[in-house]
Order: C-alpha cells, then structure tokens, then sequence
C-alpha cells in the first residue's frame, strides 16, 4: 500500500505524468495476441524435440483426434506426440497459468507489487507438504496425495504468511519479504529433515521435483492437478471487481460494500490451489507469479478483470516456453526448469526492488 | 464473461436499493455510544444524529473524538456501549453491500496500492450500484463528480502520479458519484487550496440541498461557521456542544475546548461568526 502512494507528496515525475497513455483498450488486442502466441508455441512445442515431428503433421494429428479431418502420424510419431509431448505442454500449460494467475491474486490481495508465491514462501510451504508425501510413502488418495499434501501445507503457509506480515490493515513491503525470508527458511529446514529420513530413490526422484521440471510428464499427472488448476482459474476471476476496489484499502472498499474477510478467504484458498497445483508437479518454480503480471500491468494497466485471467495466460505462455527451452537449449541434456526462470526472473525482481526503493525513499 | 456471469448471479440479490427519504428524517444517529481503542475510552457517551439535508460540522482539538465518531457513524467500529443505527438500523445488522447504498465515506488520507488512472478511481464509487438500475447511470454520475471536484483535466493521468491536495480531490470525487444519501467526509479540506476548500463545502451545501445528510470533520472553524447548518463541538470524547453555529461558537466555550483564548465576532458582511486566535498585536522592528 506504501508502494505507489507517499503521504501528501508528489512522486518522482515520470513520463507518464506528461503523457497520459492510453491504456484502455489495450486489453483487447493484448488477449489475442498472447492467445496467438501461446497457440504457436504449444504447436511448435509438441513438435519439437528428439524426434522431429513437423508443425503440420502435429497440426493434422489433433485434428484427426477431435474428429476434424487431418490424419494421423506413423505409430512412433503418434505415440511420441501424445503420450509424451502433449502432456508434457498441458501440464506447462496448468503449472504455468496457476503460477501467473496466484501472482496477480496475490499482489491484488496484499496490495502489495512484490508479493508472490514463491518470493513470500508459499511454494516452499506447498513444497514441504509434497516432499514430506514422497518421503513418507504416502499414498492414501493416489494420484492425488502429492497435490493434496502441497494443498493443505500452502494453506497453512499462507494464513502464516499473512497473519504474520499485516499489521494495521496493510503490509509493508520490508515485513513481507522478512516474513518470506524466515518462512523459505523453515520451509527449508523441513525439506531437509524430509530429504534426512527418505531413502536413496526416494532422495532422487525429490532433487529432481525441486529443481523444478516437467520431464515425467504423463496423462495422470495431468489429471492429478487438473482439478485443483482449473477451479481455482475458474473462481479467481470473479473477485476481479472486488480487487480493484481492495486497492484502495481495506476500510474503504469495506464501504464500496466488499465483504473484505470473505474475499480475504477466498482469495486465500484460490492461491493456495493454485500454487499447489504447480508445485505438486513442478517443483518450486519462482518469478513467473511476478514477472508476468507485472509486465501486463504495464502494458494494460492495474485493472483486474483484465490482469487477473490475462496472467494465467501469460504465465501460461511464459511456462510453455520456458520448458521449450528448457529441453532444447542443452539438448539431448535437460535444464531444470526452476532454474531457469529464477536465471531471468532474479534480475527482474532486483529492478523491481531497486525501483520500488526509489519511489519510496528507502525502506525504513 | 465469467466474472459478468459471477456478478449477475452473486450481486445485487435481496438488496434492497434504499427508498428516497424526506428533510428532517434522521440517517444515521448515535445514542451514549461509548468506543474503546487500544484501551483508551476514545468517546465516552456520545449522541448526535446527522438529519437529510443538513450539514452537520464536527469540531474539536486533536484527539477529541472526531475521526472515531465518523467511523462509529460509517459502521466502521462497533460500539461497546450504545448503539448507531443507520438508516433507523443497528449500523451491525446491515451488510456491506446494503451499507454501501446507502452512506459514503471519505478517509483522511486516500491511498492507492495500484496505479490506477484517476476516470478509474472515480469509477470505483459506483461499485456498489453493479447490477442494479442506477447502474445505467454511471457514466453520468461519474461525469458530474468529477466535474463538480475539478478533477476532469488529469482524468487520465494515474493517481500516483497526483499532489496531496489533487488526491483529496480524486478522493471525494469517487464518494461523490457514490451517490449515497448520508456523506461522511473525514477532513475533507485538509490538503486543500483556498479556492477547493471552498469548493468542497460548496458541494456539501449543494447535496445537503439536494436532500442528502452530510457529515464533516473540520479543523477551519470559519468553514464551520460559513457552511454548516449545526455543529457539535467534541472535547475528550464528549460532546461539548452542539447547535447552530451562531450559537455554539462563543469565545468563552472555544477557548476552553481548544485550551487557546479565541476571538469571535460577526463578519461585517455576513453576520456569520469568524473565529480566530486571540494574538498580541505585531509589535513594529
């Protein structure tokens, strides 16, 4: 809240002082421009690979399975495209658009730019119910028991989260990133304890869910976060309106006639789905829940009935390329996906810090 | 789309849209409302009642109560003894959507986490009416508000981008187009120019007019004095009193509420009370 607003003062002038954009009708054209994008890349995506397949063929592929004509590849290419390729840019997909789409709710929530799941310690919440999961051999709802443990941690985490950095109906920007500090490093502290007590293929297959990856992408898998993903993509729009007033503060949009703790409490819930459904299969993927709607802000202002479902689909396109490259910058090798957005998203969270810094005049 | 759908099945459902009310009918009101904050007894038996078109000016040193009272009256704090019915309701038994049709509030201080360009703040006032038949006239509403409060030029620019005293402005523009029946503005003028003080009491005036009940927090008593139609004077969390202006502000009264000897005479013009610091004549280098 203390972000872009200074008592009584002027800030910094900038350019947009002198020259209002208009930034109205950005969203349109914005929308379908990351839909035809995002379109692109999950074609050329399915394509690409060890095994080429080339873009018409994936293109006359889908459509022979929905019934529209086209026809089918050799049996390979038929079962390299979808048993390996399309559920590997689903789940990039779901992973992706959960992770933008938490940021953006996030942000709104706490009114706060820097908020995000894994910058705050919700991921790694969400993360220590997952590996507590595969360390302990649960597996008492199935497919499911990984996203349903990282669901009831990143629950928790973030009640904690927000219980501990409010204070007077806002949260300042130094306590939000101290209490993720501190979280993170307990968070830590568990998955260490986990990793202490859990075997040697056990130890393996967690290392490799950390880093972040979608290389065991499979159908199942896809089921097992879908729910999660997909309700809470459903139920985040609707608060877009509510969010907006939020900005103006608590006690304000309380008079504008948002029932602030419902919305508090939806919201919550919608994050902490959201979040597990990405970690539960991708490991601790950070920056893309800030990257993305920050940049759409930019591009098409702060309103959420446009930021909200316009990142879930950035993030979306962010998360399918991202694992694009990710698979064949260092082909046949793979890099872990994690890594690779924290490589872009780290230098973009220092600007963002060193800018929000200036704006306010330092921390304190 | 899904957020329109979600609108039209959760909102404006058994609402009911305020019914339009006559002059003298009492909006808001509290009886011996006692108000504790962080353990200090911040109004300790306080009754007032803000009438449909009237302006009712609440005065008072710092930390008399002012601030608290409002937020009482908005619905904003429970009462631990007492009671505030707004709309002739205990203020807790209506919902916030139900509230918001019916009072809006001014903050001291408008802040913004995002930055949202001003048309747009503006437009925020109008949430409350989503999904109802007044929101057809949203458009105007907005226009008028932002007319009225000179807002209109940087209408496009983002808020952050504002001074203080463009922001009060912005601020009331959006409680305006509100449109609400009971005004609660806390400090209106605070950051104001000459020329916009005397504007936003103008517009007071004109919805008190209107029919509205508007309730202000001033520190100018002169302001006071010129605009409103009765004041109660807070001291300490009572009310010290309470009346029109021409009787309520004596010399004897304001010096001792304001532990500061004041002055008050008739202005030669306008008869109403002027009130200022009683200071030595400058005596010349």
């Amino acid at each position: 809240m203390s972000l872009l607003t200074e008592p009584g003062g002027r800030t910094a002038p900038t350019a947009r002082e002198e020259a209002p954009r208009t930034r109205r009708g950005a969203a349109l054209p914005l929308t379908a421009g990351l839909v035809a994008v995002l379109v692109l890349l999950c074609l050329l995506s399915a394509g690409i690979g060890a095994y080429g397949i080339p873009l018409g063929d994936v293109i006359a592929s889908v459509q022979h399975r929905i019934g529209l004509g086209g026809a089918p590849l050799d049996r390979v290419g038929e079962s390299v495209l979808w048993n390996v390729r399309l559920p590997r840019v689903v789940l990039a997909l779901l992973v992706g658009a959960s992770l933008g789409c938490a940021g953006a709710l996030m942000q709104g929530v706490f009114g706060n730019p820097l908020a995000e799941p894994g910058v705050i310690g919700i991921s790694s919440g969400a993360a220590v119910g997952a590996v507590a999961s595969i360390a302990l051999g649960l597996s008492f709802l199935g497919n499911w028991t990984v996203t349903v443990c990282a669901f009831v941690a990143g629950l928790a985490t973030v009640l904690l989260v927000y219980v501990m950095s409010r204070e007077g109906g806002r949260t300042e920007v130094v306590t939000l990133i101290l209490t993720g500090i501190a979280v993170n490093a307990f968070a830590g502290a568990l998955i260490g304890l986990c990793l202490f007590f859990a075997d040697n293929a056990q130890l393996s297959q967690i290392t490799f869910w950390q880093l972040g990856s979608l290389a065991q992408a499979t159908w199942p898998k896809v089921l097992a976060v879908l729910p999660c993903a997909l309700l809470g993509l459903a139920v985040a729009p609707l608060s877009a309106r509510k969010l907006d007033l939020l900005a103006l503060g608590e006690r304000p949009a309380r008079h504008l006639g948002v029932d602030v703790e419902r919305l508090r409490l939806v919201l919550v819930l919608v994050v902490a789905l959201l979040t597990a459904a990405a970690v539960a299969v991708a490991g601790i993927v950070t920056f893309v829940g800030l990257l993305v709607p920050h940049l759409l802000r930019m591009a098409a202002g702060p309103g959420h009935r446009f930021l909200v479902p316009g990142s879930a689909l950035g993030g979306a396109l962010v998360m399918v390329a991202a694992d694009l490259a990710a698979r064949t910058v260092a082909a046949p090798a793979e890099l872990p996906l994690g890594v690779l957005t924290a490589l872009f998203g780290s230098p973009f969270f220092f600007w963002l810090l060193r800018r929000t810094r200036r704006r306010q005049g330092g921390w304190a | 789309m899904i957020g329109r759908l979600g609108r039209r099945l959760f909102a404006g459902r058994e609402r009911a849209l305020p019914e339009p009310g006559a002059a003298g009918d009492v909006l808001a009101e509290a009886e011996g409302l006692r108000v504790r904050l962080g353990g200090r007894e911040v109004l300790a038996g306080v009754s007032v009642a803000a009438r449909a078109g009237e302006v009712l000016a609440l005065v008072g040193p710092n930390g008399a109560g002012k601030s608290t009272l409002l937020a009482a009256l908005a619905a904003d704090l429970p009462a631990d003894a007492g009671i505030v019915r707004v709309c002739g309701r205990p203020a807790a038994d209506w919902s916030a959507p139900e509230l918001a049709l019916r009072r809006a509030v001014l903050p001291q201080s408008a802040a913004l986490s995002f930055p949202f360009a001003v048309e747009d703040v503006v437009r925020m006032g109008r949430a409350p009416w989503a999904g109802t038949r007044a929101a057809d006239d949203d458009d105007r509403a907005v226009r008028e508000a932002m007319a009225a409060t000179e807002v209109g030029e940087f209408a496009r620019r983002p808020f952050s981008a504002l001074s203080g005293g463009e922001r009060a402005r912005v601020a009331l523009a959006r409680v305006l187009a509100q449109r609400a029946p009971l005004l609660l503005l806390d400090e209106p003028t605070a950051a104001l120019d000459l020329r916009h003080q005397e504007l936003v009491l103008g517009i007071c005036r004109e919805r008190a007019a209107a029919g509205d009940a508007v309730v202000v927090v001033l520190h100018d008593l002169g302001l006071a004095a010129a605009y409103a139609d009765r004041v109660a004077v807070l001291r300490g969390g009572v009310l010290a009193a309470e009346g029109a202006p021409g009787d309520v502000f004596e010399e004897e009264l304001l010096s001792r509420v304001y532990r500061q000897p004041v002055e008050v005479f008739p202005h030669p013009r306008t008869g109403a009370p002027v009130v200022t610091p009683r200071r030595s004549p400058a005596t010349p280098a």
